[in-house]
């Protein structure tokens, strides 16, 4: 294979993964935590096509393209539901969303 | 010299990834987030054109780079600059900090499972012929030995169109008994 091996992919793939669980952790936006979800699944994703090279199938292909088909989903409903929150008028902080709390 | 050339490739790709998924998560205006956020799903495209997944790459563009960032910068704009939040100022709060070792404990556990699972057998690679990847395969695959998955997946974005399509509307009937309300007042 021409290039670096698949190795320095998984790092990548670990990299991106921390970044986007850093940002779900750290920001109370729920758009900016949304599209931290979506930099875990890429990274995951990328963990799954280094694979798929790695074993010479396309297994991990097919897997990654299912991820995007959930990854939509889960956009859809979450963007629903911030709709929902901003029609609302409520401030888009998710320390402050405590209704639910007991 | 190709080799030297994937490399330079890889690297431009891979510093472009990082820094940009560094900004979606730093950045305090979600609008930027969500430009940063296409950067990095362009780059990660290249990567895997690097890794032999064309139909994925593609579709990783079209899919995730054209509709669902289209999609949240859509709901971005239309709910506006809404949000108290000013990261990154004040010192760090036990919270922050919790998050950073968390953080740091999932990569390390990353670390030692892959490392622990595979390490010694990622450097020998499959050799693959020029179809890898190809849409032929992809859709082979999907329509054989993944049918049930590909099937479940197609319920799966219905569900998910459904549940927007309730979310939405259900604020519109909220919206619409609070604005009699408003008016008197």
């Amino acid at each position: 294979m021409h290039g670096p091996e698949v190795a320095w992919y998984l790092i990548l793939a670990s990299l991106l993964f921390v970044t986007g669980a850093l940002g779900v952790f750290l920001r109370r936006n729920p758009l900016i935590i949304l599209l931290s979800v979506e930099i875990m699944l890429n990274g995951a994703n990328l963990a799954l096509i280094s694979f798929a090279r790695r074993l010479g199938h396309e297994d991990g292909q097919v897997f990654a393209i299912a991820v995007m088909a959930v990854a939509a989903s889960e956009v859809v409903v979450g963007l629903g539901l911030i709709v929902a929150l901003g029609r609302r008028e409520l401030e888009l902080d998710v320390d402050k969303l405590r209704t639910l709390r007991g | 010299m190709a080799n030297f050339l994937v490399w330079c490739v890889w690297f431009v790709a891979a510093f472009a990834c990082v820094l940009s998924a560094l900004a979606v998560v730093s950045f305090r205006n979600p609008f930027y987030s969500a430009l940063a956020l296409i950067g990095n799903l362009a780059s990660l495209a290249v990567l895997y054109l690097l890794l032999g997944g064309e139909f994925v790459a593609a579709s990783q563009v079209l899919v995730y780079g054209g509709a669902v960032m289209v999609m949240f910068l859509f709901v971005i704009a239309y709910l506006g600059d809404r949000t108290d939040e000013s990261p990154w100022t004040g010192g760090p709060s036990w919270q922050a900090v919790g998050g950073v070792l968390a953080g740091a404990a999932i990569l390390v556990e990353i670390v030692v499972a892959i490392g622990a699972k595979a390490g010694g057998s990622l450097s020998d690679e499959a050799k693959i012929g020029r179809a890898f990847g190809s849409p032929e395969r992809i859709g082979e695959l999907f329509l054989t030995d993944h049918l049930l998955a590909f099937e479940v997946t197609s319920i799966v974005l219905l569900v998910a169109a459904v549940g927007g399509v309730v979310l939405g509307a259900h604020a519109r009937t909220a919206d619409e008994e609070r604005a009699p309300a408003g008016a008197r007042g």
